[in-house]
């Protein structure tokens, strides 16, 4: 798209609709960036099981729980009341942490110290058997899932924003409060950071540092849910919807930081608007952010492995 | 774990015929000590003689061979977690300060596994009362505290754990002798106001021989000598190898 | 510890010999359309001997080779479909360029650690489909490229898919050999040790440089050959096929195979080839569950995939047994195992 004259009322507009994106980018990240403190591995899996939250949300919404929903005679049933779309969110995040839990203790927990190449083999394994089970469940046909903010748009000082934009960053911003709110000031949330960067230390004044990991993958999987929930509606909901998502969360991740919680969510603010930017103003922009992604992954990482808010300090004691 | 029996009034630690290996690597050949109940323990012997590894078994850190006993009780390859919750506080070597951490969430890990509230207070002020400056600067990060600080805020967290065995290893390492002997008058207050049994690890001897009333010598992985303090502070080797004279 | 054994050498000149046998058969067995899959055993075949080369011997995990692949493949489709090329000519073309693009990649991965050069390299897996399809005047975007179906040379009486098939096998035999002889000389160890430690193996003399950039250099040129065969048997490519999924095929087919095995690679395009259609026609879905699980299974029971399965049951047949239980992988041995060598 080519632009003939420039308007700052766009800009601010691409501004606003990439801070939106990079919300949806935030929680991923979040979820990255939590694992990889714990175990040193990235996740790749996070986005397929975002996707299968988000297919749960939407099973619960519309009724449409697909073939094993059929055979277990689950068809049909969802919620017919006012405000399902945020009860259904509301579930399906619980749920996942459930699932998150349940996967570190099945898949993960067996393999504790295993190399890195295994590790990465199984959430790629992962990765697959949960795309595969989404698709062989609800298909591979893009589903409509409306929607969680209203399709308008409101007028502030004078420029219009979507009602959708400003919802998901509020949304978000409240979660990712209440994250922080957890780990600086509950107790499980300081065991839980000392368990992650401080794993023997943890285990000499008494943590469970085994169990710090499953509750790690339940809230990950928790706040990727929030990611993909929010971002189908915008979408529309297929098992690969949460690929590319994943690519810039992880740009998002490693730009601010891949062991900074705060450096994940800066990050993916950064990205979201640059790729806004990019999608807008470079010709044949859109094709070109997956490869912006990675230009910028692999920049950071050359020039420094550490992103913008991480600390090139060593640790683990 | 076996119940606890009675114990035979050896102490409150005790171990026997201890190997404990790094893989393929032999690093403990058969050991036995002992830690009375309120007493001062101190285990000396040069780098890579086997202390930190001693350590190291007691809290299930390392595989382990023979019999290690907690006031009876079985614990040998217990978890660390699991040795941590019986009231063993190991304060590992380097201190295992966690250095992101402000001070006093360094202080609050270590009453993790409480559950009375009133009592984590009382002893956030004892431990306030042995090193007044952590009251102070509690919201401090560890990191920006100094190697001494450090190793106070270490014996701190050990403390907050209402641990009924300390063990210690090499308290002094990377310390100026002033800070040292600060520390060692500090370990030797506790043990002697809270009668909190002490095993000290330490390759400084000196005052690790004045605090202690029992101590041994290792040596590649084997005891050589042993005694009270008194007896290994006047004995020719000792003075040779770890006294410097 | 190497699996392919200083005294395996029987074992494995067993293996080569049923595996020879076999391809000879294939054709005569089976229908057209077996015989075309199996054509493309071939390629997947030569590029998995390539991602085993980087990944499985010199340590370096890459989930990206399908990219290597990609370009392998325009260049044959491009070049025969616009410029007039004799597709045969295009195969080394299509190669030595993706092997030259490779050695640019390997270059900044030497800076790039364990788990940060498998996030590149995702990276880079997710972006090939965009790219072509952005840069359609030149690579005719989502429409894809076109020829005419290859037919057997020089009057030769096959069937199309009979000629696809040697083809794919000569050529597979053309590289398999040599990797063969890299692999259990000198090149082969020194990649073996830089996996094993880096530290070691450049206090020992070896060139990290040289061996890592070497590793993705050869790597990616078998992708870029496997890319111009597969090209060739369908006579069309189009970005789509480019995706992740065709990385993670790699990947699959590599551990499933048997990974840092000499005959793993045979093993696993087999499954990833066959896999697809066999679950199609079985359960009608998409092979993914399958692999994913199979993935997880295999690196948890079997690490060394099915050659090593194959490799220990025969050296249990043969009494062998201590070796059969002492084999560890290019998955390095777990403490637990280190243990039981030792004593």
């Amino acid at each position: 798209m080519y632009l003939a004259s420039f308007s700052f009322t766009e800009l601010l507009q691409q501004i606003v609709s990439g801070a939106g994106a990079g919300a949806v980018y935030a929680s991923l990240a979040l979820a990255l960036v939590l694992i990889y403190r714990a175990m040193d591995v990235a996740n790749f899996a996070q986005g397929e099981m975002a996707m299968f939250s988000t297919y749960i949300a939407y099973a619960l919404v519309g009724g449409d729980f697909g073939l094993l929903g059929s055979k277990l005679g689950f068809n049909g049933v969802h919620l017919d009341i006012a405000n399902a779309f945020w009860i259904a969110f509301a579930v399906a995040v619980v749920v996942s942490f459930g699932i998150g839990v349940l996967l570190e203790r099945v898949l993960i927990r067996p393999f504790e110290g295993a190399p890195l190449l295994t590790l990465v083999i199984v959430t790629l394994g992962l990765f697959a058997v949960v795309n595969g089970l989404a698709g062989f469940n609800w298909g591979y046909v893009f589903k409509t899932f409306c929607c969680a903010f209203p399709q308008s748009a409101v007028n502030l000082g004078g420029v219009s924003f979507n009602y959708t934009d400003l919802g998901i960053i509020a949304v978000t911003v409240l979660i990712l409060a209440a994250m922080a709110v957890f780990f600086r000031f509950t107790k499980l949330g300081l065991a839980m950071r000392a368990a992650s960067l401080y794993p023997e230390s943890s285990r000499l004044v008494g943590v469970r540092t085994s169990w710090m990991l499953a509750l790690g993958w339940g809230l990950s999987a928790a706040v990727g849910a929030v990611s993909g929930i929010m971002v189908a509606p915008v979408v529309f909901l297929d098992p690969n919807m949460m690929q590319s998502v994943l690519l810039f969360a992880f740009a998002a991740a490693v730009l601010g930081g891949i062991e900074s919680p705060i450096g994940a969510v800066v990050g993916a603010l950064l990205i979201g608007i640059l790729l806004a930017l990019v999608g807008t103003y470079l010709p044949g922009g859109e094709n070109l952010r997956t490869p912006f992604a990675l230009l910028i992954i692999v920049a950071v990482l050359l020039v420094r492995p550490a992103g913008l808010l991480g600390r090139p300090e060593t640790r683990r004691v | 774990m076996a119940p606890p029996e009675s114990s035979n009034g050896h102490g409150l630690l005790e171990l026997r015929e201890v190997h404990a290996s790094y893989g393929p690597i032999r690093a403990l050949h058969g050991i036995s000590l002992g830690v009375p109940n309120g007493a001062v323990v101190a285990l000396l012997g040069a780098n890579g003689a086997g202390k930190t590894t001693t350590l190291r078994a007691v809290s299930g850190m390392v595989r382990t061979v023979g019999s290690v006993r907690f006031d009876g009780r079985d614990i040998t390859n217990s978890k660390p977690e699991d040795v941590a919750r019986l009231g063993i506080a190991h304060v590992p070597s380097g201190r295992g300060t966690m250095t992101q951490l402000t001070v006093w969430e360094n202080l609050q890990m270590g009453a993790y596994v409480r559950r009375d509230r009133g009592g984590v207070r009382k002893d956030f002020d004892r431990v306030a009362g042995y090193f007044p400056w952590m009251g102070e600067r509690r919201g401090q990060v560890a990191v920006t505290l100094s190697g001494g600080e450090q190793q106070m805020l270490a014996i701190g967290r050990a403390l907050m754990m209402r641990p009924r065995l300390l063990l210690l290893d090499e308290p002094s390492l990377g310390l100026a002798p002033l800070i040292v002997r600060q520390i060692f008058e500090i370990i030797a207050t506790i043990n002697r106001e809270e009668k909190l049994s002490t095993l000290i690890v330490e390759q400084n001897a000196n005052l690790a021989l004045k605090i202690a009333s029992r101590a041994y010598v290792l040596e590649v992985g084997r005891i050589v000598l042993e005694g009270t303090g008194a007896e290994l502070l006047r004995h020719e080797s000792v003075r040779k190898s770890y006294l410097g004279d | 510890m190497s699996v392919l054994g200083r005294a395996g050498g029987g074992i494995n000149w067993a293996i080569g010999a049923v595996a020879v046998l076999v391809l000879v058969a294939v054709p005569y067995v089976t229908d057209q359309f077996q015989t075309f899959m199996f054509a493309q055993v071939a390629a997947y075949a030569v590029a998995v001997v390539g991602l085993n080369i980087l990944t499985g011997y010199s340590g370096q995990i890459s989930l990206g080779n399908g990219a290597f692949m990609a370009i392998g493949s325009y260049v044959t489709a491009l070049l025969t479909a616009r410029a007039g090329w004799s597709p045969y000519l295009t195969i080394p073309l299509g190669g030595l360029l993706a092997g030259f693009v490779g050695v640019l990649v390997g270059i900044p991965a030497l800076r790039l650690r364990g788990i940060y050069l498998a996030l590149a390299t995702f990276a880079l897996a997710l972006s090939v489909t965009p790219v072509l399809n952005n840069y359609d005047r030149f690579t005719g975007g989502h429409l894809g490229v076109g020829f005419k179906a290859v037919t057997p040379p020089f009057d030769i009486p096959l069937s199309n898919e009979q000629w696809l098939y040697l083809l794919g096998w000569i050529v597979f035999l053309l590289l398999f050999v040599p990797s063969w002889l890299l692999l259990r000389g000198r090149t082969g160890r020194a990649w073996m040790a830089v996996r094993d430690s880096e530290t070691a193996a450049a206090a020992n003399g070896i060139s990290l440089a040289y061996y890592k950039t070497l590793a993705f250099g050869i790597s990616a040129f078998y992708a870029g050959v496997a890319g111009s065969l597969l090209v060739i048997d369908f006579a069309y490519v189009n970005p789509d096929s480019y995706s992740l999924n065709l990385s993670l095929q790699l990947l699959v087919a590599m551990v499933i195979g048997g990974l840092a095995n000499i005959w793993g690679p045979l093993f696993g395009a087999l499954l990833v080839v066959w896999l697809p259609y066999v679950a199609e026609k079985a359960v009608n879905s998409k092979p993914d569950l399958a692999f994913g699980a199979l993935l997880i299974v295999v690196v948890f029971l079997a690490p060394n995939g099915i050659a090593g399965l194959l490799r220990r049951g025969l050296l249990m047949l043969r009494g062998r047994r201590q070796e059969a239980v002492a084999m560890t992988g290019a998955l390095e041995a777990t403490p637990a195992e280190a243990d039981q060598i030792a004593t």
